[in-house]
């Protein structure tokens, strides 16, 4: 390693820092950005005594160069000399993690917890450990908030009595003075937990979980039902219902619907966590009045998670306790007043039907998603058709169908096209589900109708839809029902609805076939070089190219190349271009045509 | 709740199965859509919750017939009958009880303002605890997540006719001859200020008039509460800018401040100058400056004129959080420096017109005309053109290869003449050093572009180095690897292998593989 050294004096540390120094932002970000240039530059030595320190004095910049500092000196291990040396990243990350832009400081707490690994036993808690402390004791709530991020990564490895003081400190940042402070510590109160022994947890976190549940501020209360589970999930079951159930009733009735939201929203991880004794005679009224709840955040919230509720109930009385207590508030949801919540409903409803088997499904959930497949809301019935296949394998899908179709019709038809191209992205899989019987009578006419429609993503992911029910159903279908009408399109007097027949063609060729293709497309294909649309006979140029290797060489080299070749010289600029580059891009198919057809046409 | 439906298809259109309904020509996104939708119901009430058994209210006698010895009793239960709350979400529910409760409050309202001895200490409790029951309460989820207080109408409050009437009876309560702070601060607490404002968040602005009101006089007639108030407002500033980026009642607390910034001693507190630097002044960063910049940018100049020395903080921290890409907010914070450059100390500006005038330069550059404008503008204000002018030896040199570049390159010819104007303002000022320094101007340039190559030598130089650098750790590292499977192959393993211990250390590391064998062979120099 010791000519590397050598280098070093080519680049002095004055040129480099003024790099990092200049007027322009975007410069002096470049710089940071590669600061690991630098250093390996300065070796490891010099990156030390030199760099660092003048890193560490002059952090007064922009947020956005400070951002690329904090993240690269988290990796900078290695450039300093290795984990024996790690600690003198300290001072620089220490600074960035008292700013003020919230970015920068979680950048600064990131790259400490990782290098934090790096530092020995030893390293941990001569260097690292007062670090922490002299955060958490800053005057400035930043530095106080950077703090709670950092003890649950060097308390497993230091020694009892520095354990008890980063507890110590723990603890005095829960009842900080500022809402900001307990905001932070209450978010790392379940990961503190994890690595807190056990007597601790009883001691010490449980009653630190009580207060931060019961703050004055709502932000703070909502953050501790999120560690909420992480605790659950350390206690023995024995000790949930004195230590942590009194909490959880509180906050799932908190007079604060932001609460009773990060309740709803977090339910099925509580529910795992506390176990199924508990969730039977707890957590399922709690469920129903969340599902009741007067604010509709708060109802739709818990909609999401009727499935995953009740699919985690204990197996034993599962189906007793969905019919006679979730089900009748699901039934209300089904008619609720706002559509966010029915629609969150519909979108797990259908999964019910597994839970429940096919009688209960007939006779409860039948009509329920009747009444959402009829329901003023598109994404609601949106919702309900996304996860048909649910249904399907438990009733089959004919027992919607007949209420499937006007659901299916009006949504092709929306005047939203955002809402009829999200129909259309189920075609295929309703198709499946429906079979190629009902499709034709029902729901053929619908996607060539979509080809025609005057919004181009529709026209284009109908194209693709064709495509992937020809997958489906195989060539001699399309051959029959699709592409007759696709071709016809070719003498429309709309240039966009004969530009849709190329797209067509260029989407089926393939699912289709040499056969089709060379005789029954081509044909219309060629005819087009003629429209009088320069854009028509650019894309017949592009679609010439795309079908190319579909096409046996014969046509190829008779019908497709003296076209291309007149258009070369069509008196449109752009028709010249794409014509040549489909001469050029074909002429590669001619050249490898003896192994394409002798290996892989399946046709 | 209402449908989405929109406007019908106009008669015209056929009605065939794919026809283009004509709403559709103006096709939105479904998030406006259901906004519109929303909007309908622009009403909403989080009062009537938590009260589970609805109590009958019966009228009770007025007050002005009362006798006067039970004058206080009668009071008192008008208030207690006051606490009772009623669902505004359904319009026709318990008219009655809500008429009752309309006139007691009204008739609260009037004793308070107009007759005098009616205060007295036994109310004070049942006063506050009525306006509490009434006024706090969880605000509801806006109706629109994505609520613009500039496009979108606010979701009023739908029970004011009755808050309304209570904030009324605080404010004549608080502003009533007859009120005693000392009896009020037992009741007027710090738990009951924190609750006042967090109803600073309410969509509803005339609910926000009225706190703003209120909080005032709170500040000014119970002093024990302020400095808990400003650490408050504080509190909920930062949350604003660094959390949530969304509270509605930043502009009504900043009203507040402006006239409590008015009022601060001098010479100013520690306490205060660190609100203006880490509070005041990074409010300018949040994306809705727009909607509270004039309350913001007066609590600013309130500053300067208390104390001149924070000058140099207001500049630098704006210039700090100059705005990079929002042309709109480029606009306001030009504004508000030439609203600060018009109170400025001569000596205060010698200070920072080095910086300030390298971004006024960079602002003149800006493809955006509004900004070059608003920038150009500085030079019509006649005291900011007198402090050009004292210092114009260091300002034209900043300013200067701007100016020339853009009066030959910009594409709005407004900008272009407003550049001539100042250019000839400058060689008025000064001709010599505008002659000198048009001379030098292509010199400048060279020496630039020759900077701009040297770094670019520079990076290249180094990029080469790390590669060859890498390419010997890979290597070192390769021959460290044959020697130790040397080792483990035939001869006894080394008991003092140092490379053995550090590679064994950097292996439960996450970092790629190349990196850390590479710090394995740097470990050991």
């Amino acid at each position: 390693m010791a000519g590397a050294d050598g280098d070093d004096s080519l680049y002095p540390i004055a040129v480099l820092i003024d790099e990092l120094r200049n007027e322009d932002v975007q410069l002096r970000l470049n710089s940071i950005k590669k600061l690991s240039t630098i250093a390996l530059a300065l070796g490891v030595e010099r990156t030390r005594t030199e760099l660092l320190p003048f890193l560490t004095d002059t952090i007064y910049d922009e947020d956005e160069v400070l951002l690329a500092l904090a993240e690269q000196l988290g990796n900078f291990t290695m450039l300093v000399g290795g984990p024996e040396y790690v600690h003198c990243l300290l001072p620089p990350l220490e600074s960035l993690a008292t700013v003020e832009e919230t970015v920068v400081r979680d950048k600064a707490v990131e790259s400490l917890r990782k290098i934090s690994q790096e530092h020995s036993p030893v390293d941990l808690e001569v260097h690292f450990e007062p670090l922490v402390k002299r955060l958490a004791s800053g005057d400035w709530f930043t530095s106080r908030t950077s703090a709670c991020g950092l003890f649950s990564v060097c308390y497993p490895r230091v020694s009892s009595t520095v354990k008890a003081e980063i507890r110590q400190h723990f603890r005095t940042l829960c009842s900080d003075d500022t809402p900001m402070v307990r905001r932070a510590a209450a978010s790392k109160l379940g990961e503190f937990a994890k690595v807190l022994e056990l007597d601790y947890v009883k001691s010490d976190i449980i009653s630190l979980f009580t207060a931060l549940a019961s703050d004055e501020q709502d932000s703070v209360r909502l953050l501790a039902v999120e560690a909420c589970v992480s605790i659950a999930t350390l206690l023995p079951q024995e000790d949930l219902e004195s230590l942590v159930m009194p909490t959880l009733r509180q906050a799932a009735e908190d007079k604060s619907w932001r609460v009773r939201y990060m309740v709803a929203d977090k339910f099925s991880e509580l529910q795992k966590a506390v176990g199924p004794e508990i969730t039977k005679n707890d957590l399922v009224p709690a469920f129903q009045n969340l599902l009741k709840d007067c604010e509709a955040e708060v109802r739709a919230a818990a909609a999401n998670k009727v499935k995953e509720f009740c699919e985690n109930l204990p197996e034993e009385n599962r189906e007793q306790i969905i019919m006679t207590h979730i089900l009748p508030c699901v039934k209300e949801l089904v008619s609720d007043t706002n559509q966010h919540v029915k629609s969150a409903l519909a979108s797990v409803i259908m999964g019910l039907s597994t839970i429940l088997g096919k009688d209960n499904t007939i006779e409860h959930l039948l009509p329920l998603f009747l009444a959402q497949l009829k329901d003023e809301c598109p994404e609601v019935r949106l919702n309900i058709i996304s996860n048909l296949d649910c249904v399907n394998e438990v009733i089959g899908i004919r027992q919607l169908s007949q209420s499937l179709l006007p659901a299916i019709v009006e949504l092709a038809e929306d005047a939203k096209w955002r809402v009829r191209l999200a129909i259309i992205e189920y075609m295929p899989l309703l198709a499946g589900q429906l079979g190629v019987e009902f499709f034709d009578e029902k729901l053929n006419t619908l996607c060539m109708a979509w080809l025609i429609d005057h919004v181009y993503a529709i026209r284009e992911a109908a194209t693709c839809n064709l495509m992937k029910l020809v997958e489906k159903f195989g060539a001699e279908w399309a051959q029959n029902t699709i592409v007759p009408k696709v071709l016809g399109m070719a003498n429309d007097p709309n240039y966009l609805h004969r530009m849709t027949t190329l797209f067509c063609i260029n989407a089926l060729s393939e699912a289709c076939g040499q056969d089709i293709t060379t005789k029954q497309m081509l044909p219309v294909v060629l005819k087009m070089s003629n429209d009088q649309v320069a854009n028509v006979r650019f894309n017949v140029a592009k679609s010439l190219q795309k079908i190319g290797p579909v096409l046996d060489s014969n046509a190829l080299q008779t019908e497709v190349k003296p076209v291309l070749e007149k258009l070369a010289t069509d008196t449109d600029m752009d028709v010249k271009y794409f014509a040549q580059e489909a001469i050029s891009g074909t002429r590669f198919t001619l050249a490898s045509l003896h192994i394409s057809t002798k290996s892989d046409l399946p046709f | 709740m209402e449908t989405t439906k929109l406007p019908p298809t106009s008669p015209s259109s056929p009605t065939t199965s794919f026809s283009v309904p004509s709403a559709e020509k103006v096709d939105g996104f479904p998030r406006r859509s259901m906004r519109r939708a929303r909007q309908r119901r622009s009403h909403s009430s989080s009062q009537f919750r938590y009260q589970s058994s609805q109590v009958e209210l019966t009228p009770l006698p007025l007050l002005k017939d009362a006798p006067v010895a039970e004058l206080h009793d009668l009071f008192c239960k008008k208030l207690q009958q006051c606490c009772v709350l009623f669902d505004f979400l359904d319009c026709v529910a318990d008219l009655k009880g809500k008429e009752i409760k309309r006139a007691a409050l009204n008739e609260l309202v009037e004793s308070v303002a107009t007759s005098r001895g009616v205060l007295i200490e036994p109310l004070y409790p049942e006063a506050i605890k009525m306006i509490s029951v009434n006024i706090f309460r969880t605000l509801p989820p806006s109706e629109n997540p994505e609520f613009d207080p500039e496009e979108d109408e606010p979701t009023l409050e739908a029970s004011w006719p009755h808050l309304q009437l209570v904030y009324e009876f605080f404010l004549r309560f608080l502003e009533s001859p007859d009120f005693q702070p000392s009896m009020a601060k037992r009741y007027v607490d710090q738990k009951f200020v924190l609750q006042l404002l967090e109803l600073f968040d309410s969509e509803d602005p005339r609910e926000r008039e009225y706190l703003k009101t209120i909080l005032h006089r709170v500040y000014g007639k119970l002093l024990g509460l302020r400095a808990y108030i400003r650490k408050q407002i504080n509190n909920i500033f930062l949350r604003f800018i660094y959390e949530t980026e969304h509270f509605n009642g930043v502009a009504e607390l900043l009203e507040i401040l402006g006239s409590i910034i008015n009022g601060f001693a001098l010479p100013l507190k520690a306490e205060h100058k660190q609100f203006l630097v880490r509070v005041l002044i990074p409010l300018h960063t949040a994306k809705s400056l727009s909607i509270f910049h004039a309350q913001l940018a007066y609590c600013v100049v309130q500053f300067m004129e208390k104390d001149a020395t924070v000058t140099e903080y207001i500049i630098r921290g704006l210039l700090k959080y100059w705005p990079k890409t929002c042309t709109q907010k480029e606009v306001m914070f030009l504004g508000e420096i030439e609203e600060i450059l018009d109170v400025i100390e001569p000596s205060q500006f010698i200070r920072v017109q080095e910086p300030l005038f390298k971004q006024i330069a960079a602002c003149i550059s800006s493809p955006h005309f509004q900004v070059a404008e608003r920038a150009l503008y500085f030079w019509n204000n006649e005291y900011i053109l007198s402090l050009i002018e004292e210092n114009c030896q260091v300002i034209l040199p900043l300013v200067f290869a701007t100016l020339y570049r853009v009066s030959k390159e910009h594409w709005n010819q407004t900008i272009v003449s407003l550049i001539y104007n100042v250019l000839k303002t400058f060689m008025e000022m000064n001709s010599k050093l505008f002659d000198d320094l048009t001379a030098s101007y292509k010199v400048e340039k060279q020496k630039e572009l020759k900077r701009d190559r040297e770094r670019a030598d520079l990076w290249r130089g180094l990029e080469e180095h790390q590669d060859r650098r890498m390419q010997m750790l890979t290597e070192a590292a390769r021959n460290q690897r044959n020697l130790q499977e040397r080792g483990e192959r035939g001869d006894p393993p080394t008991p003092s292998s140092p490379q053995t211990s550090i590679s064994d250390h950097n292996e439960p590391k996450p970092s790629g593989a190349s990196s850390s064998s590479s710090g394995g062979g740097e470990g050991t120099t």
